[in-house]
Parts: structure tokens; sequence; C-alpha cells
């Protein structure tokens, strides 16, 4: 009796593991090389009370236009698997850090030429600098230009040894 | 209790709603590209932070009434903010000193309130926090930077710390929403904060040698409806569209 309860739990929920799948393929819209399970956006895929999938996301800023769309593009990746109706739930708590950015997710920002945060969230000073390497040759001679870039997780920068301004992706 | 949480809910969204929505106004006309993108992704914090108020607060509320709804169909008497929220942005140097006045409280209100024992306004607390921290240091190595500039920089920043300085004592009152939901555990006592405020303050005036300005008259009101003439503009502004075209979406 009791080896067939623990083969019952053992049982794989396949159409919840495709829809993990699914959704943690979708990608930043602002940073198409970034999925949202790169950033730490999705949080959990599960079964809600009512047996439907249920996707948990976080937003990274309280009014990052972002997130409908992501929510958008995680219901309809998750129904291409083949998975009807799936429940989006955005949760705040505990609130998004960059310290939930996976180490691949930071490697491949870099990449595409965003500087990564740097040092741990907690950690931050509030009228300190911190040095931050260009993503485009390495230096750490930069200097930021403003606090706040293209989108609200980022902000503007510029190398002073190659000159190309860059975005930075702040740590928060 | 559901009254006093849904007020005290109310004036958190209300100020953060008008002051997000005042910042929004630079867009396009702020005095360089780099401060245009800046002034826009702190309203839109500010609008994301009002919008998860505004939902919590229709919930606690329980009349089917949702954010849009809070934002859009009432009137400026029922509007909860505080008045520093709502004044004009007159020139840069005024839209930063009041940015500065304003998260230098907000900061730190903010961080206490990760405490509540009410989980929703915890939870929105612990990401408000962050974000209030960047604005917080945007404005105050503006409003250095504007004191310790050129004489024009110097002389409307100075302007700007006296016009609005009146409007600060209204942060730090209590009436009977407050006390009762300090008493609770829910709300943060405004009087705690005062001594992180006045540091951070004290902080920035240093650097950027600026005489701190001496505490007078204070105007207060907003909290319980009673508006300067600058808000029923905004409602205007802001409320047209569903006045006009009531549930329009697109």
């Amino acid at each position: 009796m009791s080896a067939m309860i623990g083969e019952e739990q053992s049982v794989i929920d396949l159409e919840l593991q495709r829809a993990r799948i699914a959704a943690a393929s979708v990608v930043d819209p602002e940073i198409p090389v970034l999925t949202i399970e790169d950033l730490g956006v999705l949080r959990e895929v599960r079964r809600g009370p009512d047996d439907a999938v249920e996707v948990v996301i976080t937003p990274t800023y309280s009014g990052c236009p972002a997130m409908n769309l992501i929510a958008l593009e995680i219901e309809m990746a998750v129904e291409r698997a083949g998975i009807e109706n799936p429940r989006i739930v955005t949760v705040l708590s505990p609130a998004w850090t960059t310290d939930w950015m996976s180490e691949p997710g930071r490697a491949k920002l870099e990449k595409y030429g965003i500087a990564p945060p740097v040092g741990k969230a907690s950690r931050r000073a509030l009228f300190g600098e911190v040095a931050v390497s260009c993503p485009k040759c390495g230096s750490e001679q930069t200097e930021r230009i403003s606090e706040f870039g293209s989108t609200a997780c980022k902000a503007l920068y510029r190398c002073l040894a190659c000159r190309e301004p860059f975005d930075y992706f702040k740590c928060i | 209790m559901t009254q006093v949480l849904f007020d005290y809910t109310l004036r958190l969204a209300d100020t953060s709603l008008i002051l997000g929505h005042r910042l929004s106004e630079w867009c396009g006309h702020a005095p360089m590209l780099e401060e245009d993108i800046a002034l826009a992704n702190l309203g839109l914090d500010l609008i994301g932070q009002a919008r998860s108020l505004y939902t919590y607060a229709g919930e606690v509320e329980g009349r089917g009434r949702d954010e849009d709804a809070l934002a859009y169909l009432r009137d400026a008497n029922e509007f909860r903010n505080i008045l520093l929220a709502e004044q004009p942005n007159g020139d840069f140097a005024v839209t930063m000193v009041r940015q500065l006045l304003f998260s230098a409280y907000m900061h730190p209100f903010w961080f206490e309130m990760c405490r509540s024992t009410d989980e929703t306004l915890a939870a929105i607390a612990a990401k408000s926090e962050k974000e209030l921290a960047y604005h917080l240091r945007h404005s105050g190595e503006w409003v250095i930077r504007l004191g310790d500039g050129t004489d024009e920089s110097r002389r409307r920043v100075i302007d700007a710390l006296a016009a609005l300085w009146p409007f600060t004592g209204e942060m730090f009152e209590t009436d009977p929403v407050d006390t009762a939901l300090i008493a609770q555990g829910v709300a943060v006592d405004p009087l705690t904060l005062k001594e992180t405020w006045d540091e951070t303050l004290d902080h920035v005036f240093e650097k950027a040698g600026l005489a701190r300005p001496d505490d007078g008259w204070m105007q207060s009101g907003g909290r319980s409806g009673r508006h300067t003439e600058h808000l029923g503009f905004i409602l205007a502004d802001m409320q047209f569209l569903q006045r006009t075209y009531p549930g329009a979406t697109w």
C-alpha cells in the first residue's frame, strides 16, 4: 500500500512539465536574448485549486510596461504546447531582485552589449558609485550618463576607453 | 477597519498617481533627452505603484471598483493625495526639489512598510522601496548639481525650496485613520521617519551649499480632500477620455 502511494506521488505531471518548458522559453520583449527564466521573472508553474495550469510571474519594476506583453506571450506559448486556458498569476512578494538573474543570463546580457548588474542588491549604496565594466571592450574606466535608460531596469553609461555608450542593467 | 484601510491605501495610491502624472507631463519637454527618459521612468514607477495600491483599495472596499474606476471616476474633493504631489512642475529645479522632498520621505516610509502586518501593503512596499532608492539618488544628485552649479541654477533651486517647503509638513501629519492602523502595525508612524528625512536632506543641502529653509506655516488638507486649485486641472487632463467616453478601451 505504501509503495503504491509512493508510486502515485512520483507520477510526473507531463502537462505541467510541457507548460513549464513553454513558459520558460518566453523572452523579454526589450531584451530578446534573455528568457523570463534567465531574468527570474518566472517564479513557478503549478496546478491551481481547480486543476488549471497556473504560471506565476513577478514584475521587475512596479510600472514595467513589458509585463502585459510577457503575460500574453506566456499564455500563447503555453497554449501552443497544447494546454488550454492557462492562468497567469502575478505576485509582488517576494520582490524581484537582480540577484535572481541566472549566470547564463548574465553572460548572455554582456554578450548582447548590456553590462550585467554588479554586486548584490542588498549591498547597494545610496550615494555611491560602482565600477561597471564596458561590455564592449571590458574597460572599467566608465562613467554614468544617466540613472535611467531606455527601460526602467537600465541605466545609461559611457566607456571612457572605447568611447562607446552602453546600457547597464541596474542592481535592484 | 475596512474603511480606514481603504482610506489609508487610497491616500497612498492618489499621491503616487498624481505625482506620477505630473512627471509624465515632462515627457518630450525635459532639458535633455536623458532627463526626459529619466523623468518618464520615475513617473512610470509611481504609476505602477499606484496601480497595485488602487487594485488593493478596490478589493478592500469590496464594491467592485477597480484601479480604473478609482483613478478616472472620482472628483477632486474625493482625491486624498498630499498637496506636494499636485504642485505644478514649474522649472526643472522645482520638479527635482519636489522629487527630493518626496523621495527622502517615501524611501524610508516603504522600508518601514515592508514590516506591515498587512501582507499586500508589505509586498507593494518591498518593490516600491527599491524603486524609491533610485528616485532619491537621482533627485538628490540633481539638487546638489543645481545648488552647486551656476548662479542661475542656484537661484532657481533656492526659490523652489522656499516655494515647496510649506507643503512638507503634511507628510508628517496623522489623523484617526493613521493612528488606528499604526496601532495595529499596518501603517507607518510618519513621525518615526522625521529623523531619517532630516538627515537625508541635511546631507544633500550640505553638499549643495544650500541652507535648510525655516519651518514656518505648513499647508495641509490634501489628505482630507481639500486641494489646491492645481488638482482640478490634472484631473481634467487625466480623466477626460473616461468622462467623455465612459468605459472606452483600446
